[in-house]
């Protein structure tokens, strides 16, 4: 089996350099140049995989991105292994280890071959028609379905390479380093453009610069040496940048592309170390030229993917760029020209083609003259009707087309063969052109859509055969033509150019060939990789499908990771032909981004890890960490959740910690509630628009809770406010809402009330908030601000002083969130963990106890505090909060007011905020669980559900906060919280569970 | 992805901004004169058209000021870009 198919003369493959690589554990060899797909078949490998629903054999099938077949695993390594990746595309590297991927339990021998002899049963929409009853059998079918489907298998450990993202602005790009991309970028460069040119090979040239061809010539030498020359000549433009290696992902509006380079998938594992593996290019270009060339078409006709069957164009780059032959007796199957390319280039490989099966009638053109010249046979007016060999073609047969092409005649002719190479014509790669937002226009003369120069987004170009221009001398000398205008060039280096080339005139295009069998009879693949066949697409029309998007997806057509590079334009064809419709009407599918798959790695970069999302952390989280705090994340922030001492679990600390600021003193990290600096001499009409309740008559020096609603009355953030001066006042928010606050504020500064004269500025990481509260904070703050006068007359709740620590000013605040007497120190932050370590040794004796957002909220549910984001949740109205008392009714306005009164929110069976007690005071349920009244009545009515629980070890009890539906009105009303497995009884109480008088606050 | 030319800062990419909605609908001025009928048109009523439309955009990552820009939704093509408070350069 193992034969080596490679001949000696070669230009572009490093014959001294040999590469050992492992394919389904088999140990072979190549040569530095190859790809995977070279390199098998240099050893007679064309079996690769085995199709996605019947699992037949398949083979390599072209050699570069639009490869349906050739789809591989590579490596083995759970963080490493690589699913999907085309072998065509690949480069070999020492030590590649590939397998075969989609067969099971391998390549040779594949149990869901059994499909290929069911495929009768196995129509389009098949899976849809099938897997559909019962319901419950659902989990039975994914298990199979994701078996035989058996697509590559993802890493199952993190990546440990890494990813870059770069940021690039150039005056013009140029995708695509074929001779016309060539052209573009040393007229772009010749201007001073600052130019890049990408192009995803190792090696700039496209087709042009292996076509060693008498017959094509460029001021009188062959197009492959004077592009040679012209690639050389590039090196001299410092203004020029060659990107090889690197793909074009996407092309989105504005000329901004996203393009993957690689940077070590071609090197062997040991070179790889500590090295970028991908660059993923963020590139804002003043003008794109797209020079991403055509691919060549396939034919339709029964068991067309037999492996061996190859594109024609790739058996010719396979034999004249890696000197490989596909197969030891080749024949040819085309209806055009370029199929007589390839004959002469095997031809002067030393390999015979057996013979050229042409549906046209004849050819005059020069290309045929000279392979008729060689003495090769030519089948004109002929078609392929069926080919023989399971594993690998061995024969194929041949019948007569009758003169209109819509049938066959008379006989059929055996040809035996190991090779059948196809050839359909030209598709110009129009997907990037497509996804800019460029529209496409139909040209019968060649069934091709080509882009609309009337309809192209403007400050980009199509050159080349990705513009539907596919003779030399028509890509060469439109390319500079019209370059000329799109750069604004008044000459140009090529103003010379002479070209020779043959003309192609005879041209015959048949979708779906004819078959002296029915069609029922025959299976003609058109997607090779999600194994629809012609057969399918007319079912689905048969079904009443007409949208190509719907055909699409019921046949499963050009759904595959190729995207239907292949089958799309077939598929389009025997729907038109079918239906009898133009193919320009039918329209085109969608091509998405991206063009050729991505990896994860490239997408994130390195916005993985800790670098995923911003960490802030406060400026005294040292001393959180120094004291074993437990994290909690809010938002982007870092906060101590509980501080466990000898080994407390959290709910002991939590318990601890509550005690101890309720008995004695606690002290709390504050730091993450937004603070706003409001200044201006409409300051106070400002607050008195956005908040609830009145603001003009609050004293200089005093504090003020504000409740902030959205326009549509709905509670939105809540906070204290205070006024520093006449014209000066300090906001405090969320954590979680700080931004959107500020955000919303400036929105009405701006756009409502520019008239206002009001100033805001975020203050949140200047200042540093330490909060000590209980019986005790008293005495720790006079020991720290000892000249401070702390008697309730000159320093009473909700108020505050300027004064200093250790000579640095500071603010505090005496304001309370947990009902007990309790201040705010505000101080710089690069202060702020002195003064706390101050703040604990001189809370020592009062056993000043740190503690965290799990003991905060318990305190302040003790209170019947709420938390807005916890008890509430964008529903719920002040009145629903039973905050009535916070509403000026005698304002004139403030947001959200006039929704208060809108039929919906007067409505008396809303959901309001109520507190409840367990019948078992040692009960506790979870936060969100519903509460129902009747569970006996069915379906159960759903009467609200719990916001906040704790058990308070304050009053040795379980509390919670809950919203049912027109709670006001049940105090004392029993209630049910159905648990899975018990039922929990509890009485709907007022919301304040603890010290209902507020007397500690002066306590 | 957008380029949109603040018309305070000049030319910045389309990540540097945040969009606000439809403009040109001011705050009423007497909400509680409004029925609930007409209070609702002002709240939750927004225009959703292929094809020219206004709309409030803000350089949240820049200078933080809000402005106007006219879009063809259907192209993306950005018409204009004017301060609060201008009116509109084109119907
Ligand atoms: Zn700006």
């Amino acid at each position: 089996m193992s034969k080596n198919l490679r001949i000696n003369k070669n230009n572009f493959i490093d014959q001294t350099t040999r590469i050992s690589f492992k394919f389904n554990g088999q140990k072979l060899f190549g040569y530095k140049g190859d790809t995977l797909a070279s390199a098998l078949l240099a050893n007679n490998i064309h079996l690769v995989g085995r199709s996605f629903k019947y699992h037949r054999p398949r083979g390599i099938m072209t050699c570069g991105s639009e490869e349906p077949n050739a789809i591989v695993q590579i490596g083995n390594d759970p963080s490493l292994t690589d699913p999907n990746v085309r072998a065509t595309e690949i480069e070999l590297y020492e030590g590649l280890d590939a397998s075969s991927q989609n067969c099971w339990p391998s390549v040779n021998f594949d149990i869901g071959g059994i499909n290929n002899f069911l495929s009768p049963l196995l129509p389009a929409g098949f899976y849809y028609k099938t897997f559909m009853w019962p319901a419950s059998f659902w989990e039975k079918y994914e298990y199979f379905i994701r078996h035989s489907a058996g697509l590559g298998k993802a890493p199952t450990k993190s990546d440990p390479d890494i990813y870059d993202h770069q940021y690039s602005h150039c005056d013009v790009l140029v995708v695509g380093g074929g001779i016309s991309g060539i052209i573009s970028a040393k007229l772009s460069a010749e201007k001073g453009l600052d130019t890049i040119l990408i192009d995803d090979k190792s090696f700039l040239g496209g087709s042009t610069i292996y076509q060693e061809n008498e017959c094509y010539k460029i001021n009188s030498i062959n197009s492959n040496k004077w592009l040679a020359n012209e690639i050389e000549s590039l090196k001299n433009y410092p203004n020029l940048i060659i990107k090889n290696r690197t793909s074009l992902a996407a092309f989105h509006g504005y000329n901004y592309l996203l393009a993957r380079e690689s940077l070590t998938d071609h090197l062997s594992v040991n070179e790889r170390k500590g090295k970028v593996r991908q660059r993923l290019w963020k590139i804002r270009a003043k003008k794109v030229i797209i020079a991403s060339g055509s691919i060549e078409r396939p034919l339709i006709f029964s068991n067309n993917d037999r492996p061996g069957i190859i594109l024609s164009s790739s058996i010719k780059k396979y034999i004249d760029y890696y000197g490989v032959k596909t197969g030891e007796n080749i024949s040819l199957f085309t209806n055009n020209d370029s199929a007589y390319e390839t004959a002469i280039s095997l031809y002067k490989s030393g390999v015979k083609v057996n013979v050229i099966v042409d549906i046209r009638k004849n050819s005059e053109s020069l290309i045929v003259k000279k392979a008729l010249e060689l003495g090769l046979k030519v089948l004109w007016e002929s078609t392929v009707v069926d080919t023989q060999g399971y594993k690998r073609i061995k024969s194929f047969e041949v019948m007569k087309l009758s003169d209109d092409g819509n049938n066959v005649v008379g006989d059929r002719s055996k040809y035996n063969c190991d090779c059948l190479g196809i050839s359909g014509g030209w598709t110009p790669m129009v997907h990037l052109f497509t996804q800019s937002g460029g529209k496409l226009k139909f040209r019968n003369d060649d069934n091709a859509f080509i882009p609309d120069e009337n309809k192209t987004p403007s400050n980009q170009i199509s050159v080349g055969s990705c513009n539907g221009e596919f003779k030399l001398n028509e890509i060469v000398v439109n390319t500079i033509e019209n370059l000329k205008s799109f750069l604004s060039l008044s000459n140009s280096c090529y103003d010379e150019i002479k070209i020779i080339c043959p003309d192609e005139k005879s041209k015959r295009n048949i979708w779906l060939l004819p078959s002296d069998k029915p069609i029922g009879k025959t299976k003609p693949f058109l997607d090779f990789q999600n194994d629809s066949t012609a057969k399918d697409v007319k079912l689905a029309l048969r079904e009443g499908f007409k949208s190509i998007e719907h055909v699409k997806r019921y046949t499963t057509t050009g759904m595959g990771t190729d995207q239907g590079k292949l089958s799309n334009m077939h598929a389009l064809g025997i729907i038109a032909d079918t239906t009898g419709t133009n193919m320009g009407e039918l329209g085109t599918t969608t091509f998405r981004p991206p063009y050729t798959p991505l990896t994860f790695g490239a997408i994130v970069g390195r916005n993985v890890g800790e670098f995923f999302d911003h960490t802030r952390k406060t400026a005294i989280h040292n001393w959180h960490v120094k004291n074993k705090a437990e994290f909690e994340n809010v938002g982007q922030w870092k906060r101590p959740w509980y501080f466990p001492k000898n080994g407390e679990n959290m709910h002991q600390a939590v318990q601890r910690e509550s005690k101890a600021a309720r008995d004695s003193s606690g002290i709390l990290d504050a730091s993450t509630l937004g603070k706003i600096d409001i200044q201006g001499s409409d300051a106070s009409e400002f607050l008195n628009r956005i908040y609830t309740n009145a603001w003009s008559k609050l004293e200089i020096g005093k504090c003020r809770y504000g409740l902030m609603l959205n326009e549509d009355g709905m509670v939105y953030d809540d906070g204290v406010t205070t006024r520093l001066g006449e014209n000066h006042y300090i906001m405090t928010t969320t954590t979680g809402g700080a931004a959107n606050v500020l955000s919303k504020l400036e929105d009405y500064l701006q756009t409502e009330w520019p008239e206002l004269d009001v100033y805001l500025t975020t203050v949140t990481d200047q200042y540093s908030t330490i909060s000590i509260c209980g019986p005790n904070s008293k005495k720790i703050l006079a020991k720290i601000v000892p000249g401070l006068d702390l008697s309730d007359n000159n320093f009473p709740h909700m108020s505050f002083k300027n004064t200093k620590i250790s000579n640095v000013n500071c603010r505090i605040m005496r304001i309370s969130f947990t009902g007990e007497h309790s201040y705010e120190i505000n101080i710089q932050s690069n202060y702020a963990e002195d003064v706390w370590i101050k703040c604990m040794e001189a809370g020592k004796e009062f056993n000043l106890t740190p503690y965290g957002t799990e003991t905060m909220h318990l305190l302040r549910a003790e209170k019947g505090f709420i938390i807005t984001g916890q008890d509430t949740d964008g529903t719920l109205t002040p009145s629903d909060l039973q905050m009535d008392w916070i509403i000026g009714k005698k304002k004139f306005d403030f947001i959200g007011k006039r929704s208060l009164y809108r039929s919906d929110t007067i409505r008396e069976d809303r959901k309001q905020l109520v507190g409840l007690l367990t019948e078992d005071p040692k009960e506790i349920f979870e936060e969100g669980a519903q509460l129902v009244e009747n569970i006996n009545k069915k379906p159960i009515e759903m009467l609200g559900h719990v916001t906040s629980s704790y058990f308070s070890p304050n009053l040795n009890k379980s509390i919670a906060l809950a919203v049912v539906k027109s709670g006001k009105k049940l105090k004392g009303k029993k209630l049910i919280v159905p648990m899975e497995n018990k039922n929990i009884n509890v009485t709907i109480t007022d919301t304040v569970f603890y010290d209902k008088e507020n007397k500690r606050l002066n306590a | 992805m957008f380029i949109i030319n603040c018309p305070y800062c000049g030319e910045r990419d389309q990540t540097e901004f945040s969009c606000g909605g439809e403009a040109h609908i001011e705050r009423p001025k007497q909400p509680t004169e409004l029925s609930d009928d007409q209070w609702a048109e002002y709240l939750f009523m927004r225009k959703n058209i292929k094809g020219v439309q206004f709309e409030r955009w803000n350089h949240a990552h820049g200078c933080r000021k809000w402005f106007n820009m006219v879009r063809d939704t259907s192209n993306d093509k950005i018409q204009a870009v004017y301060k609060m408070g201008e009116k509109p350069p084109i119907k």
